[in-house]
């Protein structure tokens, strides 16, 4: 846990404070992120967390204990440090630039070795490849896996990151933050992540502390600082756009019609079309005996058919799974040209299935309590 | 590189080799006309004596430059003193502009005739190159590389070691080279304060107007200031990183 105090920053010759007064607390386990306008203190306050910067007035405690009570050099050791330069050390192989903290702690060669290997495999690089490589060698993207990597070597609890995505092209960001996320997800560690871009504070954080002139304008979840901005400030900053960013705080999960309407492969065609009648659907999702999803039939394929519908399936383009955002659902059903999305899970089981209804209807229910028309899709398990 | 440009790069290889051929054959035929051949083989102790004090007198000065000027140039980039280093690096330079025989005469008047005297004046000659070059490549160190350093918990002794150095090695040690260089022509100004070394022959050949014998110094100082270029060559190619070894 980490504590802020009432923490100020006053630098020397300047009459405004950096950082003003500011009070919040970071819970075990959780992503904040700090940010606002450049300018706004964010990056100061962060480096004072490991006494890079000395606190002008007020107390940060991590832990339960004072910083200041703390040798500064063994507090940096307990915390990654990750910046948006990455700072790799040239003069040294990534293997040895991941080493550093383990060395300075006094860990044996063994166990150095073991513990590069398998950081490199947790930030996605193969460990033969590039272990003994030079930071020179590294793309963009490589380079900052091996920062982030190098900056968790000794399981550090906290870990500050000060734009670690900043420099890196928005398709690598995005591949980036989406492992960052993996990763975290696993390891739980108390994170300080300073950025400038709201779209990575909504995708990353747990809390948001939003921050201008060095005050605090607001601290809250995502959620909070979309869905009730505490003044116009606030507002204009997360963006006009804010109910749509909404998207990627949201699951498929959230959003998805659970337990389509469906039928079985072997179903005979003649009650499969009576049913798609009465219901007036154009389509039906098919499944096999383990509820694995094989496809879609349409009404007209079914018309003067007999005999069991498996030959008449069509596969589908696309599935996605429930942890996925619904902003890039949506993005895939625009770009595919989709009517519907099946949703399902690691066995590849139908559990649900979305359409741009659902979408909508989902974004309105939380944000204002307004219910939605469903459209042509049913909920109720297997029909026939 | 493709195959191409390899194969102009053999030819022109091969060019200056047969350049260097002729030019070597040219100036040993001269050489040979001005008595050097003659005098080098005949007095060939008396030349391999003065060559083993020139180098090391090179050695000595050599030495001491470096473990003076290095750490110098570290001071000087260190936070306490930076605000200085602009000033020091000036008065650094206005002491290279004067003369090294000045120096030497300036050193003889309160340390008298000798080897010491003539050490003393090369370090002080030599001292300045490594010491701003030290600072130079310091100084060029990214501080995004010394500000992950501190957040990583090293002490400023450890990113100096573990950092800084090894990043500004390329630069130090260039310095370094290019000084010890210099220095083995200078020192055979070392001579005229009984110091030594090839300056011996030269001078002696410059009096007697006898260039074999002024000849029998200075090929072997050029010789020498050639294989110390060479072996600080195979020095930096040894412990600069390839990481940092620019290409």
């Amino acid at each position: 846990m980490i504590e802020l105090q009432r923490v100020t920053k006053i630098y020397p010759g300047s009459e405004h404070p950096a950082v003003d007064g500011v009070s919040l607390t970071v819970p075990e386990g959780e992503i904040c992120i700090f940010i606002g306008p450049s300018g706004c203190g964010k990056t100061t306050l962060m480096r004072m967390i490991n006494r890079l910067l000395p606190i002008s007035s007020g107390k940060i405690l991590m832990g339960g204990k004072n910083i200041l009570d703390m040798d500064p050099i063994k507090l940096r050791r307990g915390i990654g440090y990750v910046i948006q330069q990455i700072g790799l050390f040239p003069n040294m192989t990534v293997r040895d630039n991941i080493a550093v903290v383990p060395k300075l702690l006094g860990w044996d060669k063994r166990r150095i070795d073991n513990r590069v290997d398998e950081l490199l495999n947790l930030v996605g690089l193969s460990p033969e490849v590039f272990r003994s490589r030079y930071p020179t060698e590294l793309s963009g993207g490589q380079a900052q896996r091996v920062g982030v990597a190098r900056a968790m070597a000794a399981d550090p609890p906290y870990m500050l990151m000060d734009e670690p995505f900043g420099a890196i092209d928005p398709i690598n960001r995005s591949i980036l933050q989406d492992e960052f996320l993996k990763i975290q997800e696993k390891l739980k560690k108390t994170i300080i992540f300073v950025t400038h871009d709201i779209d990575e504070a909504i995708k990353l954080g747990d809390k948001i502390c939003l921050l201008k002139d060095g005050r605090l304008e607001q601290f809250g979840t995502p959620e909070e600082l979309l869905g009730s901005p505490r003044n116009d400030f606030v507002k204009d900053f997360v963006g006009s756009d804010r109910t749509l960013k909404r998207l990627t705080l949201l699951k498929v999960r959230d959003a998805m019609l659970e337990d389509p309407v469906h039928c079985h492969m072997e179903d005979p065609a003649a009650d499969v079309i009576d049913y798609m009648e009465k219901e007036n659907l154009q389509y039906l999702l098919v499944v096999n005996g383990d509820n694995k999803l094989r496809g879609y039939v349409t009404r007209r394929d079914l018309v003067d058919y007999h005999g069991s519908i498996g030959n008449l399936v069509h596969p589908m383009t696309l599935t996605v799974r429930p942890g996925l955002n619904l902003k890039d659902a949506l993005s895939k059903m625009l770009q595919y040209d989709l009517g519907i999305l099946c949703v399902i899970d690691e066995k590849g089981r139908l559990i649900g299935a979305l359409n741009s209804q659902t979408l909508v209807a989902t974004v309105g229910i939380t944000y204002d309590e307004k219910g939605g028309h469903w459209g042509k899709i049913l909920s109720g398990g297997k029909v026939l | 590189m493709n195959e191409g440009s390899e194969v102009k790069a053999s030819r022109l290889g091969r060019f200056w080799m047969l350049l260097a051929f002729g030019v070597t054959f040219v100036a040993g035929a001269w050489c040979q006309s001005q008595g050097f051949f003659e005098f080098a083989l005949q007095n060939s102790d008396e030349v391999w004596r003065l060559t083993k004090q020139h180098i090391h007198l090179i050695v000595t000065a050599g030495s001491i430059t470096v473990c003076l000027g290095v750490p110098i140039g570290v001071l000087v980039t260190r936070g306490f003193m930076r605000r200085y280093k602009e000033i020091t690096l000036n008065f650094l330079g206005i002491c290279q502009t004067v003369p090294s025989l000045a120096i030497i005469a300036i050193a003889m008047g309160f340390m008298g005739i000798g080897v010491k005297t003539a050490v003393f004046g090369l370090v002080v000659y030599s001292v300045l190159p490594i010491i701003r070059n030290t600072a130079a490549g310091l100084t060029e160190v990214s501080p995004a590389l010394l500000d992950a350093g501190r957040g990583m918990g090293m002490t400023p002794w450890q990113i100096l070691i573990k950092v800084e150095i090894p990043n500004a090695l390329y630069i130090i040690l260039a310095g370094i080279r290019t000084s010890i260089v210099v220095m083995v022509g200078t020192a055979a100004v070392a001579f005229l304060i009984g110091g030594g070394g090839l300056g011996d022959l030269i001078f002696t050949g410059i009096g007697l107007v006898d260039t074999g014998i002024m000849l029998a110094g200075a090929v072997p100082t050029a010789l020498l200031a050639i294989v110390f270029n060479w072996l600080l060559g195979m020095v930096e190619r040894l412990v600069i990183s390839k990481g940092v070894l620019r290409e």
